[in-house]
């Protein structure tokens, strides 16, 4: 029996790792590129991958290195946006009664790469800080503050502060203290 | 838990996750490129070329 090869597991990967590369590029040609630049890169360099560890992880790694370091040969202070991050799926319904999804991805795509990166890896892709900082190259502190200054921002774009919530907490309180049983204004 | 105060924003922290769990498991469950598959084909049908070469050499 021949050891198993880890290359064969590469296609279980693949549309994580596309999912990954959409959100990041926010660009439907460029993900995919960066995606077939990533399995050929891992796969000839899979000597490099230590099995038994986190294959996902590393894939994510090399496909974020390839990102980076194309859009400094390119020298891009602004991103090729298509809106295909945006437009990809279909609207659904209020979420929580509060936000269309639509505007959800609107806002995320404006945020900066390491933030929407962070956000991602450990919001989304169930990557915890230390992973996260890992397949980043940076601190666990490092991962923590992005993800959090990108949450905030979010929050901030959509109007999701608690700001809303003392303000109708007041009028309710205003209504008990005037002995009113409306709410007026 | 209705019109309660929170702390530090989770309120706001637990509608964006949720938010970004959605969005990513939709991208996820897009349909995958044919050209991927076709990359996996074509580097594996590379590697069985080269190492039958490479097994031609050896026995040269």
């Amino acid at each position: 029996m021949s050891e198993p090869d880890p290359r064969d597991g590469l296609v279980d990967h693949l549309p994580a790792l596309r999912a990954f590369a959409l959100s990041l590029t926010r660009n439907g040609a460029t993900a995919d590129d960066m995606v077939q630049d990533t399995v050929v890169k891992a796969w000839t360099n899979i000597d490099k991958f230590k099995p038994g560890t986190n294959m996902r992880a590393w894939l994510f790694t090399i496909l974020r290195n390839t990102y980076y370091s194309s859009r400094r040969k390119l020298n891009r202070e602004v991103a090729d946006v298509d809106g295909v991050f945006a437009g990809s799926v279909s609207v659904k319904p209020d979420h929580d009664g509060r936000m269309q999804l639509a505007d959800f991805k609107k806002a995320f795509e404006t945020l900066p790469d390491e933030q929407r990166e962070a956000l991602v890896l450990v919001g989304a892709a169930g990557f915890t800080y230390e992973e996260a900082a890992e397949t980043c190259g940076v601190a666990i502190g490092t991962i923590k503050s992005r993800a959090n200054r990108g949450r905030a921002r979010l929050a901030e774009l959509l109007e999701l502060e608690d700001g809303g919530v003392t303000e109708l907490t007041d009028n309710a309180t205003m209504a008990v203290v005037a002995g009113s049983p409306e709410v007026n204004r | 838990m209705a019109g309660g105060k929170n702390k530090d924003g989770t309120r706001a922290a637990r509608i964006i996750d949720e938010n970004l769990k959605l969005v990513y498991s939709d991208l996820v469950q897009e349909d995958l490129p044919d050209r991927f598959k076709d990359l996996l084909a074509l580097l594996k049908a590379q590697d069985a070329e080269t190492s039958h070469d490479e097994d031609k050499k050896g026995r040269k």
